[in-house]
C-alpha cells in the first residue's frame, strides 16, 4: 500500500492548459499518473495532452469519476479552485500554488472541515507514491518504491532528502510535501496517522522548519505512542528570529518557533533528530536496518 | 510588509479608529509648525519601522516651544538603535508630532492570526504600554484572548467579554465596542497579519484612543491591495533585500563571510545550518527558486558580492525538474559579465549533473566544482577563513 494515492488514483489538473499545469500534467503523465483530465473554464470541450478539458470541477469528476485534483492556478484564485474542488466532492486536493493569501486559507479550512475533502498544501510540491503515482513537480527519477515514508514542509530540502535516501538504496513509500505556509491543509500530525495505518510504511523521515508548532504536535503525537521509527531534521537552526525566510511560514516570531525548540521537544518524544541535513540518508538507514522486516 | 506609524494613524483615523491629532513631518521647521498648531504638551515621535523606540530616546514629550525645539533636533536624523534595529541602528528621516493626551489607563489590543487555531485572534491586556511578550510571562492573567471564528465573524460577544475583563466602565465599553469592531473590519478588509495597538488609552474623558498603531500586512495579498503596497518605505529596508525583490530573489542579509546562493527557501536555510555545523558563518540566505536564467543567476551574484564581508561564494543548486546544466550555463554567462575576485564554490546535483560539472570545469572560469554537500560546505568554510 500507501498512503493517499495509488495506481488507481484518477486525477485531473485545475489549470491545466496553462504554462505550469501543461508542463507538469505532461511529466505526470509521463511518470504513469492516470491523468483523466482537466479543468479551464472557458475551454471546455477541447482536447488538451489528448485528454478531455472541462470548464467546471464538477463536470470533470462526473464525466471522468476523478478522485484526486491538482491545482496549478494563480494564488489569488487558489482558494476558490480548493472550494470549487470540494464543493464537487474530489477527495484529494494538492494545491501547488504559491503565494495564496493568509486570511483566504483561514476561510478555506474552516469549509475544508465541513467536507470529506482532504487538502495538501498549498505552497507545495505535491506527493508521490514512487512506481504508483505522481501528483505534483517533484522530479520523479530520484524516487524508488520502498518503505520510508515522508513528510516535510519544504520542496528541494525534501528533494536532496530523497536523494540520500535512493542513495542509499532505500525506497519510499509515499513522500508528502505539505507545504511551506503558516495555514496548511494537511500537518505533520495528519501524515503521521496516515502512516501509522499503512503496511508498506515502515519508518517515517520528517523535514520541518522553523516558524509555527506543527513539529512540536507531531512531537506529542509520536510521544503517545506511535509504533514505527521517526527521523527527523529542522531546517533553520541558524536562521535569525523576527525574519521570514523564503516560506510565509519560516519565521521564528516573539522567542517562539526556533529549531532548538522544536529539536528538543522531538528529542524528548523518542524522534531521532538529525543535525546535519547531509546525514539524513545515513540515518534512515541506519534506522531502518534495526527495523524488522 | 510593515508601514509606519504615521500611516497606521491614517489608515485608522479613515476608518473611525480614534488617534490622537498629530501630523507626520520631514522636516524641523514642518514638526515645529504642527508642535505650535496643536499646542503643548505634545509628543515627538520617531517613525522607524522598529519597536523599542521610547527606550531608544525616539520618543519625548515637549512641554513648551523650547523644549519641543531641542526634542526635534534631537531626534530628527538621528541614528536609533533598539533591540529590534540591530547594533547599526536606523536614521530617523521622518517624524509624528502629536497632541499630549491626559491619560487615566494604558490597555492593549492586538489582532493576529492564530496559526494553530487557524483563524484571527484578539488579544487584550489591562496592562497597556509594555512589552506585550514580558506582559503574558510575568502577568499571564493580564492578557485576554478570544479567537474569532470565520463563519461567525465578530460578535458583540467577543467586545463585551473583552471589556469586562479589562475593568472598563459602561460608556468605555460602548466606545472600546466601535473601535474592536472597526479594527477587526480593516484587519479582514486590508488582508493584515497584525494590527497591534500598545498603548490602547482610556482619558480621563471616557475617550478609548490608539496612542500607537502598528500594521503589518500579508505580503501574499499585497496583490489586491494596491493602495497599501504603495506605502512601503523602502528607506527602511537593507538596500540589498530591496534590490534583490527587483529581481524576485529572496535575499536576506546576515552577518557572517560565506555567501549563499541556493535553489529552494527550505535548502537555502538547510545550507545555512550545515555551514554552520563546519564551523562557518552564513553571510545571507538567498532562495534564487527556479531561476536559472544568466540574467537572474548574475543579479543574485552581484547582490552576494556587493556585500563586503563576503569572503567566499557557495553556490547549492539541486536539479529536479530545473536542469543543472541549464543552470551551470547560466552560472558561467553571468560569472563571465562579472570581476569575481573571491572564491566560488559550486555543488551540482541532480538532473544531469556530469553534463553540469563539465560545464562548470570547461568554462576556463575560476570554480571549484563538487557533489557532494558537504564536501562543498567543508571546501567554502576553509577558503572563507583563508586556509
Amino acid at each position: 500500500m500507501s498512503i493517499l494515492i495509488d495506481g488507481n488514483s484518477r486525477v485531473i489538473v485545475q489549470g491545466f492548459t496553462g504554462r505550469e499545469g501543461s508542463f507538469h500534467a505532461a511529466q505526470m503523465i509521463e511518470y504513469g499518473t492516470r491523468v483523466v483530465g482537466g479543468v479551464t473554464p472557458g475551454k471546455g470541450g477541447q482536447l488538451h495532452l489528448e485528454r478531455p478539458v472541462f470548464n467546471t470541477v464538477a463536470e470533470a469528476v462526473r464525466e471522468t469519476g476523478a478522485d484526486v485534483s491538482v491545482i496549478f492556478v494563480p494564488a489569488a484564485f487558489a482558494a476558490d479552485a480548493i472550494i470549487e474542488a470540494a464543493l464537487s466532492a474530489v477527495r484529494l486536493i494538492v494545491c501547488i500554488s504559491e503565494g495564496v493569501p493568509a486570511l483566504d486559507m483561514v476561510k478555506v479550512k474552516s469549509f475544508l472541515g465541513t467536507t470529506r475533502s482532504r487538502l495538501i498544501g498549498p505552497n507545495c510540491p505535491g506527493i508521490i507514491s514512487p512506481g504508483k503515482c505522481k501528483v505534483g513537480i517533484m522530479p520523479a527519477r530520484i524516487h524508488r518504491p520502498g518503505r520510508v515514508g515522508i513528510v516535510s514542509r519544504s520542496g528541494t530540502l525534501t528533494y536532496v532528502a530523497v536523494d540520500q535516501i535512493s542513495g542509499e538504496g532505500l525506497g519510499q513509500s509515499t513522500c508528502i510535501g505539505i507545504g511551506g505556509d503558516p495555514i496548511i491543509g494537511t500537518s505533520f500530525v495528519d501524515a503521521l496517522e496516515l502512516f501509522a495505518a499503512d503496511e508498506q510504511t515502515a519508518a517515517v523521515v520528517m523535514i520541518g522548519e522553523i516558524g509555527g508548532s506543527m513539529e512540536e504536535q507531531a512531537a506529542e503525537t509520536i510521544g503517545r505512542g506511535f509504533a514505527k521509527p521517526v527521523l527527523s531534521f529542522i531546517a533553520g537552526q541558524t536562521a535569525p528570529p523576527g525574519r521570514r525566510m523564503g516560506h510565509a511560514g519560516a519565521i521564528i516570531s516573539g522567542g517562539r518557533g526556533t529549531a532548538a525548540e522544536k529539536m528538543a521537544v522531538l528529542r524528548r518524544h523518542g524522534v531521532h533528530v538529525v543535525e546535519n541535513p547531509a546525514e539524513i540518508g545515513r540515518a534512515a538507514k541506519k534506522i531502518l536496518g534495526r527495523v524488522p522486516g | 510588509m510593515k508601514i509606519h506609524e504615521y500611516q497606521a494613524k491614517e489608515l485608522f483615523a479613515r476608518h473611525g479608529i480614534a488617534v490622537p491629532r498629530g501630523e507626520m513631518a520631514e522636516t524641523a521647521e514642518k514638526a515645529l509648525a504642527v508642535a505650535e498648531t496643536l499646542g503643548y504638551p505634545c509628543v515627538v515621535k520617531a517613525q522607524v519601522h522598529a519597536g523599542g523606540r521610547g527606550k531608544a530616546g525616539g520618543v519625548k514629550l515637549a512641554r513648551d516651544r523650547a523644549e519641543a525645539e531641542r526634542h526635534i533636533s534631537a531626534i530628527l536624523g538621528m541614528n536609533l538603535i533598539s533591540q529590534q534595529t540591530g547594533p547599526e541602528g536606523r536614521r530617523v528621516r521622518r517624524l509624528l508630532v502629536e497632541q499630549g493626551l491626559d491619560i487615566a489607563r494604558e490597555l492593549y489590543l492586538a489582532i493576529l492570526l492564530d496559526r494553530e487555531r487557524e483563524m484571527p485572534v484578539i488579544i487584550a491586556s489591562s496592562q497597556g504600554g509594555m512589552e506585550i511578550e514580558a506582559v503574558a510571562r510575568e502577568h499571564p492573567d493580564a492578557v485576554f484572548k478570544v479567537h474569532v471564528h470565520p463563519a461567525t465573524g465578530l460578535f458583540p460577544g467577543h467586545a463585551r467579554s473583552l471589556a469586562f475583563r479589562l475593568g472598563l466602565g459602561r460608556v468605555q465599553q460602548q466606545s472600546f465596542a466601535a473601535l474592536l469592531t472597526r479594527l477587526h473590519d480593516l484587519f479582514l478588509q486590508f488582508d493584515a497579519s497584525l494590527v497591534e495597538i500598545n498603548p490602547l488609552i482610556v482619558t480621563r474623558g471616557d475617550e478609548v484612543l490608539a496612542l500607537d498603531a502598528k500594521v503589518n500586512f500579508d505580503d501574499n495579498a499585497l496583490g489586491r491591495h494596491p493602495d497599501i503596497a504603495a506605502l512601503r518605505d523602502l528607506d527602511e529596508e537593507e538596500p540589498l533585500e530591496v534590490e534583490a525583490s527587483k529581481y524576485d530573489l529572496n535575499y536576506i542579509r546576515l552577518d557572517g563571510t560565506i555567501g549563499c546562493m541556493v535553489n529552494g527557501a527550505g535548502l537555502a536555510m538547510a545550507t545555512m545550518d550545515i555551514i554552520h555545523f563546519h564551523g562557518g558563518e552564513p553571510a545571507n540566505f538567498l532562495d534564487i527558486g527556479g531561476a536559472t536564467s544568466a540574467e537572474r543567476v548574475q543579479e543574485a551574484f552581484k547582490i552576494l558580492l556587493a556585500d563586503p564581508n563576503v569572503r567566499a561564494v557557495l553556490v547549492n543548486i539541486f536539479g529536479g525538474i530545473v536542469r543543472t546544466d541549464r543552470v551551470a550555463g547560466g552560472i558561467v554567462a553571468a560569472a563571465r559579465g562579472l570581476d569575481i575576485r573571491i572564491p566560488v564554490v559550486i555543488r551540482l546535483a541532480g538532473t544531469n549533473e556530469e553534463e553540469g560539472l563539465r560545464i562548470l570545469r570547461d568554462s576556463g572560469l575560476n570554480f571549484i566544482t563538487e557533489t557532494s554537500l558537504s564536501d562543498a560546505v567543508r571546501r567554502v568554510v576553509d577558503l572563507a577563513k583563508g586556509a
